[in-house]
Parts: C-alpha cells; sequence; structure tokens
C-alpha cells in the first residue's frame, strides 16, 4: 500500500459494447456516502463502454475490475459512459448501483 | 391504496420528486454537468456530480415554484461552495422570475467545514438572497424532517424563510448537540441522550414554541399538503414583525428566569401553557397539534 499516493485514486476501463443504448437521460442512482457511491450513466459516442471511477477507498484496482467486468458482461452497452463517485462502497453495492442505474434507463 | 412513505429515509431526489406534481421536476445544472466542489479532491474526499444539493423548476398543485432539496447522506448536506451557489444562484433567479413560491427541502448539518470560508459565505449569500425572496413577497417554505435535522448556516437560513414545515423527527436548531458537548461540556449537554435532543431541538418541540409553523407525520405526503398550504404564506419581514419576535423571545426567556439545570424543555412547555407537557414526548403528531396554546 505503501506507493500508493494520497487522495483519491481514479480508475479508468473500456469495453467493446455490443448493445447499443441509444439516446437517453442521464441517470443518477446513489449517494456519496460512507460504504455507498454514486453511479452517473449517460449516453457517449462510439460503441464503447467506459466506465471511470473515483474513489476515496485507495488500493482496490484488482477489485474494480473485476466488479465491473461482471457488470459489463451482465449488460454490454455500447455507447455509454459510466463515471462513479465512491466512498468505500463493498462490491456487492456497486453491483447493484450499477443495476440499478441501467434499470432506470428510458429512451 | 395509499402506502405511507417516510421522508425521511427518502434520498433528496426521490422527496423532491413526490412532493411537487409529478414529472414537473426540470433541474438545473444536473448531474451530468457536474459542477462539483472545486476542494474536495484536495482533500481526498469523493465530490457528488451535483455537490449535494438539486435544484430547479416544477409546479406543486398546478402553480409554478422553484424547489431544491439537500442531500444528507452527502457529507451531512453540508453547504459548500458549490452548493451555497446554486441555493442563492435559484433564490435570485426566483427574485427575477417570480414564482408562485420557493419550497427548499433542507437537510444539513450547517456549512461544509473542508470548505471553511467559502462555505461560509456561500451560506451568507443564500440568506441575503432568501431575505430578497421574501420581501419581494415570494413565499419561501422550507421543509425540515431529514435525519440529519437542519442545523448551523441552514437552521439559521431556516428561521430566515416565510414558513417552516416540520416532522416529528425533524430537528431544527443552530449548535449541533455534539457541538454543543464539546464546547459546554457533558453536563450541560449529553449528546448521546436521544431524548433531550428531540426535547430541544425536535418538530414537536419548536412546533410548540412556535418556531416552525406546521407539524405533520415524517410522510412524504403530509410534507407535500404542508407544502401546498403554505404556498400563500408569504410574510415579509416589517419592523412590525420583527419587533413581535423580539417580544416572543423576550417573554420566552422570562418564563424561564428561575427554572432549575434539570427541567429542560419539559418546563418551557408548561410555562407556555401546555397541558401534559411532561406527556409530550409520548403524544403523536394529531394528539400535540391539539396541545399548542393559541
Amino acid at each position: 500500500m505503501k506507493d500508493i499516493a494520497p487522495g483519491l485514486e481514479t480508475l479508468e476501463y473500456v469495453f467493446p459494447g455490443e448493445r447499443p443504448a441509444g439516446d437517453f437521460a442521464p441517470v443518477l442512482a446513489g449517494v456519496v456516502g460512507s460504504g455507498n457511491l454514486e453511479v452517473l450513466v449517460e449516453p457517449a459516442p462510439g460503441s464503447d463502454c467506459s466506465i471511470r471511477i473515483e474513489t476515496s477507498a485507495r488500493g482496490f484496482g484488482g477489485i474494480w475490475e473485476a466488479v465491473v467486468r461482471d457488470f459489463h458482461a451482465r449488460h454490454p452497452l455500447a455507447g455509454v459512459r459510466v463515471s462513479i463517485n465512491d466512498m468505500g462502497a463493498t462490491p456487492a453495492v456497486v453491483s447493484l448501483r450499477l443495476d440499478q442505474a441501467v434499470s432506470e434507463l428510458t429512451p | 391504496m395509499n402506502v405511507h412513505l417516510s421522508y425521511a429515509e427518502c434520498p433528496a431526489r426521490e422527496r423532491l420528486q413526490r412532493i411537487v406534481d409529478p414529472g414537473s421536476f426540470h433541474e438545473w445544472l444536473p448531474p451530468a454537468e457536474r459542477l462539483t466542489s472545486p476542494h474536495l479532491a484536495a482533500l481526498g474526499v469523493p465530490s457528488s456530480f451535483d455537490d449535494g444539493v438539486a435544484i430547479g423548476r416544477a409546479t406543486l398543485a398546478g402553480r409554478p415554484v422553484f424547489v431544491a432539496a439537500q442531500e444528507g447522506r452527502f457529507m451531512g448536506g453540508g453547504v459548500g461552495e458549490v452548493h451555497g451557489a446554486k441555493l442563492a444562484g435559484l433564490l435570485r433567479r426566483a427574485l427575477r422570475d417570480r414564482p408562485h413560491a420557493v419550497v427548499l427541502l433542507a437537510e444539513s448539518g450547517g456549512v461544509r467545514l473542508h470548505e471553511a470560508n467559502a462555505g461560509l459565505i456561500a451560506v451568507s449569500e443564500v440568506m441575503r438572497a432568501l431575505l430578497d425572496v421574501r420581501a419581494a413577497g415570494v413565499p419561501v417554505v422550507v421543509l425540515i424532517g431529514g435525519a440529519n435535522g437542519c442545523f448551523g448556516g441552514m437552521g439559521i437560513v431556516a428561521r430566515c424563510a416565510d414558513r417552516v414545515v416540520m416532522s416529528d423527527v425533524g430537528r431544527l436548531a443552530m449548535s449541533g448537540p455534539e457541538v454543543i458537548e464539546a464546547s459546554h461540556g457533558v453536563d450541560e449537554f449529553d449528546a448521546r441522550d436521544r431524548a433531550l435532543v428531540w426535547r430541544t431541538t425536535g418538530g414537536k418541540h419548536r412546533w410548540l414554541t412556535g418556531d416552525c409553523d406546521a407539524l405533520v407525520e415524517d410522510d412524504v405526503e403530509a410534507f407535500r399538503a404542508a407544502a401546498i398550504a403554505s404556498l400563500d404564506a408569504s410574510a415579509p419581514v416589517t419592523l412590525e414583525t420583527l419587533e413581535a419576535e423580539h417580544a416572543l423571545l423576550a417573554a420566552r426567556l422570562a418564563l424561564l428566569a428561575d427554572v432549575s439545570h434539570e427541567d429542560d424543555a419539559v418546563a418551557l412547555w408548561s410555562r407556555l401553557g401546555v397541558a401534559d407537557a411532561a406527556r409530550v414526548g409520548d403524544l403523536d403528531v394529531d394528539e400535540l397539534r391539539a396541545l399548542r396554546p393559541a
């Protein structure tokens, strides 16, 4: 943990999408509170699904990668930008918030 | 069937959607604009895309209103620079556009200490803007029923408004319980004594003393009904209303001239003429409403 700089950690992942999400109003799920996170899902040009995470819990990149990989396997969205502000949410909470946000997507 | 929905347990955005007419909320500076705090990241604290407050316009019972809702679960609803600027901007726009009312769903511990002076200045700007709106005859209605209460600078903001609506679980004060205990000692105020905290800051107390204008159940529909009933509650500040308020406070202080340290709020209620003051904590909202002296 010693080589992790203080402050927030930013993580970014990009997956090739399969299912175009089309145009939709941005969706916000969750709140930035202890053990919680907010997920903002917006339409984006192109066919990727990009995920950007800012978290106060540093050093968990491997777990984030597994969680967002699972998410993308469940919802292989294309043309989507996912932005996350995290305050130490557990992987289960992160997955539920991601699913919640996707369930609220309406064209 | 009308299902009871706790106002205290709802997130700010859900409250907002359910208080105003369905589907009528149009947000200004929504999360996708990413108008976030310029200070938090430097401190290693995550930002929120809306800086903890949603603002916009809507209709309430068909009438155009401006609304704001603070999210208590983000930094305790603390007012930072951007958060405060959104509130002040909403109020200034209300001064220009003259909606029927401004409804503020307040839930805040006060100034966000991470942003120090920027937050303090923001709160003072909100107060100034609110008083301008009030003076212009546009009523500002503050709803208080979140788990974090309404404290510090936002407590003052609330009392600057035309009308305050609270639930019995809502709390309104200047210094919060922990602040009083830290500065004056546990003998003065035991912040862990939850009954004491609600006796001295809770909705029932505020209503019995006249610091809030309507007391409702912890129910979103009850808050909506009270907000609608407040739409014409404009009460511009005049010299007469200020003098009346000062007289009320002086009379309240005089009532407590000889109380002992153990008496706390119950003594005040009974001296205000509340029958059965000792039972206030056990009464539900309907029973309590019958108790306030005219």
